[in-house]
């Protein structure tokens, strides 16, 4: 399977990382080979068979819908590199 | 009074009992433990040490064996895989973009084992994200394995991904380690440096607080220099746990009070497939004594076959990056970790895990969105998913013809610096073994069994089926025992 720069570079932007030229072109070597290599399961016929995505998990698993109240604010943002009145901060996206 | 360093020896069944007993006290094996740490800092096995915590932990628990109220495996000196949510201590799955990041929350299993009493050491060293097979891929720097050659020049790889946990334990820096198993991440490890390492079936023990890389695959588990330590161990990790949906709900195991059962009858299965042409010489002759041992124990030997084995690599090489690639959406800058900022949101995600992921870590997130995106996600990621459901279908007709299976855990004993293999794709080969079990969910070990012509420990490695832990443990005793790996690494135990 041959992966080109343009793929790389979108795959890139769709995970929301920044390669450099020679990034680039070492990633389409590595993913090139890789993915030459998981063609191999092309080599099996799966006709009627089911992906199994989760392991023996027969059903969802509920919990009883009770509101508990925990004033958490300053913990959930205290590792937060930068925040304004317990809320993270980022750059504007509205213009 | 037990010398100090003959303290570090102990396993920590008897480690107990020398506690219980008063023959030292929960402080000098601490302190103990503290020494060795600090004697073997060249190893790079920790990440972080936490020897006030530890201290005041001993104390606690030495008033515990006062009083008699002592704990399963309390005042025992056991470090945590940096991948589990330790409160108030740092926590970075040895990345960069997790270096500052301190947890306001513990996980599950290692609350388990404060529970149990233990005395935690400090967080160690992996591979980042717990991607890799030889801890080459750490922001803090590659671990060197204990073990080293008769000739002693070269250093050599751990495993990984919990290299550090491993190192820790083999170089008698801790009694245990927690570690984690996502495609052979416990048991190749254990192979590499002598020890007894167990991935257990997926849902025993809680993913609850474990920074996640594949979801449908990541396990917790020990690594420890017995198998009665790894039973001892796995005992208190494991449990039904309300915030894992994924967690089984089975009441908690047992392990310990049962060890040892005869194995007269057991039917052994040797999988065919796991004959590999790379596998190094040394450690096929092991497979064959090891079939002698469990012979001598009244099992039975029968030749079995898992046709679709040569797939669970690739599949798994669609799956993990896949699962990972949408785990790893959440390190974005802005609610902790490392942050780069920009004039916009985008350039802000870009730049901060540009900088923040290693080279790895990228690979397998950009594989990961390929396989998932429009056009891909049918011919790979559900194609990969079907061909999990003939593996494990594989796995499952098997166990009607056997009680459990025996192979190699990797195919060759660890590699040196500098031979590491130069292209991603041989170095994913290390994992070719352990990672069926991980594609079926189901529970794996990895014994010392002894040591190849170099001097380097080799592993031998069981799988089951689904909470099949308690037999795993019965055979690997007697591969213990059989192989008198303990005495040989004593004696002739080739370590820096």
């Amino acid at each position: 399977m041959m992966i080109t720069l343009d793929d790389v570079q979108k795959i890139a932007w769709l995970s929301r990382i920044r390669l450099s030229d020679e990034e680039k072109h070492a990633m389409k070597d590595n993913l090139s080979a890789i993915l030459g290599w998981v063609e191999k399961l092309d080599q099996v016929d799966t006709t009627g068979i089911e992906p199994l995505s989760s392991m023996h998990i027969p059903e969802m698993v509920c919990r009883t819908d009770v509101c508990h109240h925990t004033p958490m604010a300053e913990v959930i943002t205290q590792n937060a590199p930068e925040k304004e009145l317990n809320m993270f901060t980022v750059p504007k996206v509205v213009e | 009074m037990t010398k100090s360093n003959d303290l570090t020896r102990l396993s920590l069944a008897d480690a107990k009992k020398g506690l219980q007993s008063k023959d030292f006290t929960v402080k000098e094996l601490t302190q103990a433990h503290l020494d060795a740490m600090k004697e073997k800092k060249d190893l790079n096995a920790f990440v972080l040490e936490t020897p006030e915590l530890a201290l005041e932990q001993a104390a606690a628990s030495q008033k515990k064996y006062d009083a008699g109220t002592q704990g399963p495996l309390e005042g025992l000196p056991i470090a945590n895989k940096d991948l589990y949510c330790t409160k108030g201590i740092r926590t970075t799955a040895c990345s960069k973009i997790l270096a500052s990041f301190i947890p306001p929350y513990e996980s599950t299993v290692s609350q388990n084992l404060l529970d149990a009493g233990v005395v935690t050491l400090g967080k160690l060293n992996m591979d980042e994200f717990a991607m890799g097979s030889a801890n080459m891929n750490s922001y803090f720097g590659p671990v060197i394995n204990p073990w080293t050659d008769k000739e002693g020049t070269k250093s050599y790889v751990p495993g990984g991904s919990s290299g550090g946990s491993a190192a820790a334990v083999s170089a008698h820096m801790a009694l245990a380690a927690t570690a984690s198993d996502t495609g052979g991440s416990i048991r190749q490890p254990a192979s590499f440096c002598g020890l007894v390492g167990i991935k257990p079936t997926y849902g025993l023990c809680s993913r609850y607080g474990m920074i996640a890389f594949a979801s449908s695959l990541d396990q917790a588990g020990p690594l420890t220099r017995t198998v009665e330590d790894a039973a001892m161990m796995l005992e208190a990790m494991a449990g039904h746990d309300p915030k894992d949906a994924t967690s089984l709900n089975i009441p908690k195991p047992q392990y310990t009070q049962n060890l040892g059962g005869s194995i007269k009858g057991k039917r052994v299965g040797l999988p065919k497939e796991y004959y590999l042409k790379e596998m190094h010489p040394d450690i096929l002759k092991k497979w064959d004594e090891a079939k002698a041992w469990l012979l001598d124990a009244g099992a039975e030997l029968v030749d079995v076959s898992l046709p679709h084995t040569s797939y669970a690599l690739p599949a798994y090489y669609i799956i993990a990056p896949a699962e990972a690639s949408s785990n790893l959406a959440r390190y974005d800058g802005v609610r902790y970790g490392f942050r780069r900022d920009a004039d916009s949101l985008d350039a802000l995600y870009e730049q901060t895990r540009s900088e923040g992921f290693g080279d790895e870590v990228k690979r397998r997130i950009l594989i990961g969105t390929y396989v998932l995106s429009a056009g891909y996600y049918d011919a790979y990621y559900r194609k990969a998913g079907r061909l999990r459901r003939l593996i494990a279908q594989d796995f499952e007709k098997v166990f009607h013809e056997c009680d459990v299976l025996l192979s190699a855990t990797t195919p060759t004993p660890a590699f040196a610096f500098g031979e590491k293999p130069k292209d991603p794709i041989s170095m994913y080969m290390n994992d070719v073994l352990t990672v069926p079990a991980n594609i079926a969910g189901l529970p794996g070990i990895s014994v010392p069994v002894g040591l190849s012509e170099t001097g380097l420990p080799l592993g031998l490695q069981l799988v089951g089926p689904a909470l099949s832990e308690a037999l795993l443990f019965d055979v690997s005793l007697v591969l213990e025992k059989a192989s008198n790996f303990l005495s040989m690494a004593q004696e002739k135990g080739n370590k820096r």
